[in-house]
C-alpha cells in the first residue's frame, strides 16, 4: 500500500519549490563559462606519485556561484590552483568559454585565504595594479578602481595601506582588485578561513550583494558546509585520497538568501546530506582519553 | 581621559613590550652605565690605579716629577729610604697611559680638530676621517651598484642562484684582507686598493644576503599579481623589488657597518692613510687620549649614521608599520615630553 503522503514529510535535500525548480532549469540554458574535463593532478613525493585529484569534472554556468567543499586533503586547494593557472593538472583540462586555461591570466580573477594586498601600496593602487599591468593609463586607472572600492564600500580608506585594515576589510579591498580587471570568473580560495565568526557572516552578505551587482561567475573554496549553503547555487562535494567528486548538491534554499534560512528544513536537509557525503556514515571518531584524575570530579562535571 | 588608569607593567616581563617612557630611560643608562664604569676607574683612586705617578722624587735618584711606577717598586723604594732615614718621594695612585680619563678623551676630542699635525706632511684628524669616509663610500656604492641587482637576481630566479651563489659561498670564506698584496700590486699604492678590498668584503655577502631576503618574499604576493596578469618584468619590478626594499634598507644597513670593519683592514695596506694610519700614529706617540677620541668618533659616526639612515627610511616607507622598534632619536625625544597616556589601539569594524 503506496502513501507517499506519509512517507515523506521530512523533505530531503532533493526537494525543490518551484521557483527553485525553475531558477536552476534557467540556470542550465545559460552557456557554460567552465568546463573540468577528466582533470587529474599527481604530485611525485619519495613514497612514489600521490594522486591528488582524480578525474574531476564539472561545469560552471555563467554567473553561477559553485561553492567546493571538502574535508582537509581532497584536493580542493589544488584544484582552485589549477583554475588559476597556478599549478598544472598532469591529465584532462580546463576550458574557459571554450578556451583552454594555460597559466595564470586576467580573465581568472582570485582572492587568496592570506592577505595577499601589496603592503606598500595603498588599497586604491593595489586595486589600480592590476590595471596599472594590463597598460592602463594612471588617470583612467585610478578612476575605475575608485568605483570598485566604492562597491565593496570602503571609498573612505582609498589612502589607506593595508596594515591599517582589519582582516574583513582587506579581503574586501582583494575582491575588488579582482573585480578591477573585469575577469570571467572569480576563484575564491577560503577567503574568509582567518575571519572571525561575526565578520565572516558580514563578509558573506557583501559577497552575494557584489555577485548581484556584478556580471561574474564565482567560484569558491571552504570547508563550512553552511557558509557553502548560504552562498552556492550549486554545491561541489568532494572526497579524499584520491581528490574525486562525490556529489553535485543542487542547493534547495531559495534566493534571496537570509541567514535565518539556516533553520529552514531545506537547509537542514542539504546539510544532513553534505555532512553524510563528507563524515560518511559512520560516526566521527574521538578517542577516549586515559581515565587519570587529579582531581575528584564533581557531581556536575561527571 | 575617562579609562580606568592602566596597571604599569612589570620590568622583567618574558618578551613584553616596554613602554616608550622607560624604553627612552633604558636607551639612556645603556649609555651611561659603561661610562659609569669607566669613570668610577678613573677617578675613584682606590679602584685598580696599579701605578704611582711621583710628585716629588725626594731622595730616590731615578724618580722623576711626573714618572708612573708600580705600586709595589714605589713601596719598596720608600721602604728602603726610611730604613736609611732618607726622604721618602711622594705621589698618587694613577692609572697606565692606556686608559686615559673621560675628560682626557673629551679634552683629546676637542683638541683633535684645533692643534695642528706634529709633522707638516701628517694629515689633520678630520682630513683622516673625510678620506675614509670616501673611501667607504667608493668601496660600497660600486660593491652595492653590482652585488643588489645581481642579489635580486638570484632570489627572483632559481637559475641565476644555481649559477652563481655555489661560487660565492666559497669566495665569501676567503679573507678579504689577503687579497691586499694582490690588490696592491695589481691597483697601485693609493685608494684603489683600499676600495677594492672593501669592495671584496662586502661584494660577495652583499649578494647573498640579497638574494636572502629576496627569496623571503611572501610567494603568494607573486601569485596574485600574477593572477592579475602581471607578466615577469612586471613581477620583477612592481613586485618583487617594491616588496623587498624595506628589507633590503635593513640589509644595507648591516652591511655598512661591515664596510667599516674592512675599512681597518683596508687603510693597513699600500700607503697608509685614513683614520686607522691617525690611531696608529697617535697609538707611536703614546697619545693614548687621542686614540679613543679616534675610535670614539668612528664609533659616533657609525651610529649617527645608522640613526639617521633608520629615520630616512620610515620617511622612505610609509607603509612599513612600527614593530614596536622605536628609534633612538624618538625614544629620546620622549624622555624630555611629558608623561602621557599613550592612545588606545582603535580596530576598525569590517
Amino acid at each position: 500500500m503506496f502513501a507517499p503522503h506519509l512517507v515523506e514529510t521530512v523533505p530531503t535535500h532533493r526537494d525543490q519549490a518551484p521557483a527553485v525548480r525553475d531558477r536552476f532549469r534557467r540556470l542550465y540554458e545559460r552557456p557554460v563559462l567552465l568546463e573540468v574535463d577528466e582533470l587529474g593532478r599527481e604530485f611525485e613525493t619519495d613514497d612514489g606519485p600521490v594522486v591528488a585529484l582524480d578525474r574531476i569534472g564539472f561545469r560552471a554556468y555563467r554567473r553561477e556561484l559553485v561553492c567546493f567543499i571538502g574535508s582537509s586533503g581532497c584536493g580542493k586547494s589544488t584544484l582552485i590552483r589549477i583554475l588559476a593557472g597556478l599549478d598544472y593538472p598532469t591529465s584532462g583540462r580546463v576550458l574557459l568559454d571554450g578556451h583552454e586555461v594555460n597559466g595564470p591570466g586576467r580573465d581568472r580573477g582570485m582572492v587568496f585565504q592570506g592577505y595577499t594586498l601589496f603592503p606598500w601600496r595603498t588599497v586604491l593602487e593595489n586595486v589600480t595594479f592590476g590595471l596599472e599591468v594590463g597598460g592602463r593609463g594612471r588617470r583612467q586607472a585610478e578612476t575605475e578602481a575608485y568605483e570598485w572600492i566604492e562597491l565593496v564600500g570602503l571609498s573612505r580608506f582609498a589612502g589607506a595601506y593595508p596594515h591599517q585594515l582589519s582582516g574583513g576589510m582587506k579581503q574586501r579591498v582583494a575582491i575588488a582588485r579582482a573585480l578591477a580587471n573585469h575577469p570571467r570568473i572569480l576563484l575564491m580560495d577560503e577567503p574568509f578561513g582567518a575571519l572571525d565568526a561575526q565578520t565572516r557572516t558580514q563578509m558573506q552578505s557583501y559577497l552575494l550583494q557584489i555577485w548581484r551587482h556584478v556580471d561574474i561567475t564565482i567560484l569558491f573554496v571552504m570547508h563550512d558546509l553552511d557558509e557553502a549553503i548560504y552562498l552556492a547555487d550549486r554545491i561541489v562535494v568532494l572526497g579524499p585520497n584520491p581528490g574525486r567528486v562525490l556529489d553535485t548538491v543542487e542547493v534547495p534554499v531559495p534566493r534571496p538568501r537570509d541567514p535565518s534560512q539556516s533553520l529552514s528544513p531545506e537547509f537542514i536537509a542539504t546539510k544532513r546530506h553534505l555532512e553524510s557525503l563528507i563524515h560518511g556514515q559512520r560516526p566521527m571518531s574521538v578517542d577516549v582519553l586515559p581515565k587519570f584524575r587529579h582531581r575528584h570530579a564533581d557531581e556536575d562535571v561527571q | 581621559m575617562g579609562f580606568p588608569r592602566r596597571r604599569q607593567p612589570e620590568w622583567l616581563g618574558v618578551r613584553k613590550e616596554v613602554p616608550s617612557r622607560r624604553r627612552a630611560v633604558l636607551v639612556v643608562l645603556s649609555f651611561v652605565l659603561p661610562l659609569a664604569l669607566w669613570s668610577t676607574v678613573s677617578y675613584v683612586p682606590f679602584v685598580w690605579h696599579p701605578l704611582v705617578r711621583i710628585e716629588t722624587p725626594a731622595s730616590v735618584s731615578y724618580f722623576q716629577r711626573g714618572m708612573l711606577v708600580d705600586r709595589d717598586v714605589f713601596a719598596s723604594e720608600n721602604r728602603s729610604a726610611a730604613a736609611e732615614g732618607r726622604e721618602r718621594a711622594q705621589g698618587v695612585r694613577a692609572n697606565p697611559i692606556y686608559l686615559p680619563a673621560p675628560h682626557e678623551v673629551v679634552r683629546a676630542l676637542y683638541m683633535a680638530f684645533k692643534t695642528p699635525p706634529r709633522l707638516p706632511s701628517e694629515p689633520w684628524l678630520h682630513e683622516s676621517l673625510w678620506h675614509s669616509i670616501q673611501v667607504i663610500f667608493w668601496g660600497f656604492l660600486l660593491s652595492s651598484l653590482l652585488g643588489v641587482p645581481l642579489g635580486i637576481l638570484c632570489g627572483a630566479f632559481p637559475f641565476f642562484s644555481k649559477l652563481f651563489e655555489p661560487f660565492l659561498e666559497f669566495f665569501r670564506y676567503l679573507p678579504a684582507p689577503a687579497f691586499g698584496a694582490l690588490c696592491v700590486a695589481i691597483l697601485g699604492i693609493y685608494d684603489a686598493p683600499k676600495i677594492a678590498i672593501i669592495f671584496i668584503g662586502t661584494f660577495f655577502q652583499q649578494v647573498l644576503v640579497v638574494g636572502n631576503t629576496t627569496r623571503k618574499l611572501d610567494p603568494s604576493l607573486l601569485e596574485a599579481a600574477q593572477t592579475l596578469g602581471a607578466n615577469r618584468r612586471q613581477l620583477l619590478f612592481k613586485v618583487i623589488v617594491p616588496g623587498i626594499v624595506v628589507d633590503l634598507y635593513t640589509d644595507m644597513r648591516v652591511l655598512l657597518g661591515w664596510a667599516w670593519t674592512y675599512l681597518i683592514v683596508a687603510e693597513l695596506v699600500g700607503t697608509t692613510s685614513g683614520i686607522t694610519y691617525f690611531i696608529n700614529q697617535q697609538a707611536r706617540y703614546r697619545n693614548y687620549q687621542n686614540v679613543f677620541a679616534a675610535i670614539a668618533i668612528i664609533g659616533l659616526i657609525g651610529l649617527c649614521s645608522d640613526v639617521a639612515l633608520a629615520y630616512v627610511g620610515r620617511r622612505l616607507f610609509p607603509w612599513h608599520a612600527e614593530r614596536g622598534g622605536t628609534s633612538l632619536l624618538t625614544l629620546l625625544g620622549r624622555c624630555f615630553r611629558p608623561r602621557k597616556a599613550e592612545p588606545r589601539r582603535t580596530t576598525q569594524p569590517a
